[in-house]
């Protein structure tokens, strides 16, 4: 998946500028930058999801296996199947634990009982949820704790099985313990998915990415390998970013 | 006090000591004083006590409102006036014919308006895209609620009665009710559409469901307490208007209780109206026709009660 050139808009602000990225499989591109510097953005143009805020705009292109998601011909509700996200606020459903993370599977036509039940408890195991969740699938999911409702979320989205995972902030809610479970979930992901995962924690970005991405007022300053991007960046900005200088 | 300040702030008369003066106040205003503290609380207190007064004035009405109807109803309450028709030319006997038709006209009306009003709304909250046709709809939908009874009550007599043939029936009555109902159901409907977060639309649109998919299955259950709690009190409303139905569905008197949408039915709002203008013994039917007030008001009452704890169900299985 790339984007090349993409501009994009909300009214006449531009909160993306010229951004050209790309992301492979197999890999983890963090993106990291100052709070509001387009990183939500540029995941939302990704699946389509800025489609839903009126006047905004895109510009550029964004490819998925060469075919540009922009195309006016794309399936979007396709498109959003291939492409999972997790939100930077958790939002569960208000439905039972175990409809939440049945959801895509249902919307996508799935009813049998035996595979829906093997899906929801192999998603939440990935998701590091099932042991805390196993006997009260049928609670309500806004019961659960904010760091449990981001893990339903994940485990929501890892249901319907997508190529492309991404994932805003989503340890934000979550404590150490639970934190370093989901990223073990990402090393595994990785070996079939292509995840790119927004944070404000330089050390995640450290230890869970390949790829680093740095933005700064809507523009992509500097993205290479994420060690060197920790060790040796080109630009000083970069580097006085990651080092806390300014941020 | 506020015009001496307005003169000050006349445009270009705002010199620098002014300015300074400005700021001087507003330093005393972050100081504590006593006085200030004080009248804060006193201002506070009466504020408070103005809003209490104005929310007992609504429980006393309808306190007072149910005293009379019970103190000059009660002595018509009993199982005969609750399970037969009237007799006698309407001075003795029950009222089950009018009771009968008040729930049917109310039953009526929420299959036609709740459908209509629910989609309208949907539309105009998920569909439509902001413009100036939504607002002209929006206006238009605003206003229909402005409407006298009595002008929808002419509606539902020329178009339903007279122009699509439905005779004074059941019929025409619940679809002139459910039309005078419908803004309250898209205004409540909208409501509660509006107070589902986007979120959720958003997490569901990510796992690729299609938006009627997310319609269906995340927004409508979301809003529904909201959606129905409009309704019945909608509904509720209009079982008690006597006007829409008086030349669409209403009849003086008939013995027996309808047996098709076609029939013309006895109501109760109609009922009291007529022992209370028109009947042969105007004086000698009070203590009926307050009986009828009174099983109408527990009715509507009742319908309202039904709304809440169905609400709060609702609200617990989903929160
Ligand atoms: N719906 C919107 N309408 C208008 N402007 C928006 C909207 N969403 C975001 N913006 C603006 O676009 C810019 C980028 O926002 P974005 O949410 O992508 O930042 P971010 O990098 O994710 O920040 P954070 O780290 O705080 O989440 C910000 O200046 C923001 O104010
Ligand atoms: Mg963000």
């Amino acid at each position: 998946m790339k984007t090349t050139d993409l501009d994009f808009y909300y009214g006449d602000f531009p909160a993306l500028e010229g951004v050209s990225l790309d992301f492979y499989i197999n890999r983890v591109t963090a993106l990291i930058g100052p709070s509001g510097c387009g990183k939500s953005t540029l995941l939302r143009c990704l699946n389509r999801m800025n489609d839903l805020i009126p006047y905004s705009r895109a510009e550029g292109k964004v490819l998925l296996d060469g075919q540009d998601i922009y195309d006016p011909n794309v399936d979007v509700v396709g498109l959003r199947r291939r492409i999972g996200m997790v939100f930077q606020k958790p939002n569960p459903f208000p439905k039972t634990v175990f409809e939440n993370v049945a959801f895509g599977l249902r919307v996508n036509g799935i009813s049998k009982k035996t595979y829906l039940a093997n899906r929801v408890e192999e998603s939440l195991n990935l998701a590091a949820l099932w042991d805390e969740v196993s006997d009260r699938l049928d609670d309500s999911a806004l019961g659960l704790s904010g760091g449990q409702q981001q893990r339903l979320c994940i485990a929501r989205a890892l249901a319907v099985e997508p190529e492309v995972l991404l994932m805003d902030e989503p340890c934000s809610a979550l404590d150490p313990i639970a934190t370093q479970k989901i990223e073990e979930l990402i090393h595994q992901l990785k070996s079939s998915y292509t995840i790119i995962i927004v944070t404000h924690n330089m050390q995640q970005a450290a230890r869970v990415s390949d790829i680093t991405g740095f933005f700064y007022l809507g523009k992509l300053i500097e993205v290479d390998d994420t060690d060197t991007i920790f060790t040796r960046p080109k630009l000083q900005q970069t580097e006085d970013y990651i080092t806390g200088r300014f941020g | 006090m506020n015009e001496s300040e307005t003169t000050l702030m006349e445009p270009g008369a705002m010199s620098s000591s002014a300015l300074k003066g400005a700021e001087k106040e507003q330093n005393d205003m972050i100081k504590p004083s006593h006085a200030r503290e004080r009248r804060r609380r006193v201002f506070q207190r009466s504020a408070f006590g103005l809003f209490r007064i104005a929310a007992a004035v609504n429980g006393t009405a309808l306190a007072i409102i149910i005293y009379f109807l019970v103190a000059r109803g009660w002595r018509a309450i009993n199982w005969t006036f609750l399970t037969q028709p009237p007799i006698d030319s309407m001075t003795k006997g029950g009222i089950l014919p009018c009771i009968i038709g008040t729930l049917c006209l109310s039953m009526g009306a929420i299959l036609v308006a709740l459908p209509i009003g629910v989609a309208s709304a949907i539309y105009l909250n998920e569909y439509a895209r902001p413009g100036r046709v939504l607002r002209v709809i929006r206006l238009g939908i605003n206003n229909l609620a402005g409407v006298p009874s009595i002008v929808f009550g002419l509606f539902g007599l020329a178009l339903f009665v007279v122009l699509l043939g439905f005779g004074v029936s059941i019929l025409s009555g619940a679809l002139t009710l459910g039309a005078m109902t419908l803004p309250v159901i898209i205004g409540a409907s909208e409501e509660a559409l509006r107070a589902v977060p986007d979120t959720y639309r958003e997490a569901s649109l990510g796992l690729g469901a299609t938006k009627w998919q997310t319609i269906y299955r995340v927004v409508l259950p979301a809003a529904l307490p909201g959606i129905l709690t409009g309704a019945i009190l909608g509904i509720g409303r209009a079982a008690g208007e006597t006007a829409p139905i008086m030349f669409t569905a209403a009849v003086f008197y008939s013995p027996s209780l309808p047996s098709s949408i076609f029939d013309e039915i006895m109501a109760l709002p109609y009922h009291i109206y007529v022992l209370a203008t028109a009947g042969t013994e105007i004086e000698a039917t009070r203590h009926l026709q307050y009986g009828t007030a009174l099983v109408l008001i527990v009715l509507v009452l009742g319908l309202n009660l039904v709304a809440i704890v169905y609400r709060a169900r609702l609200r617990r299985r989903l929160g």
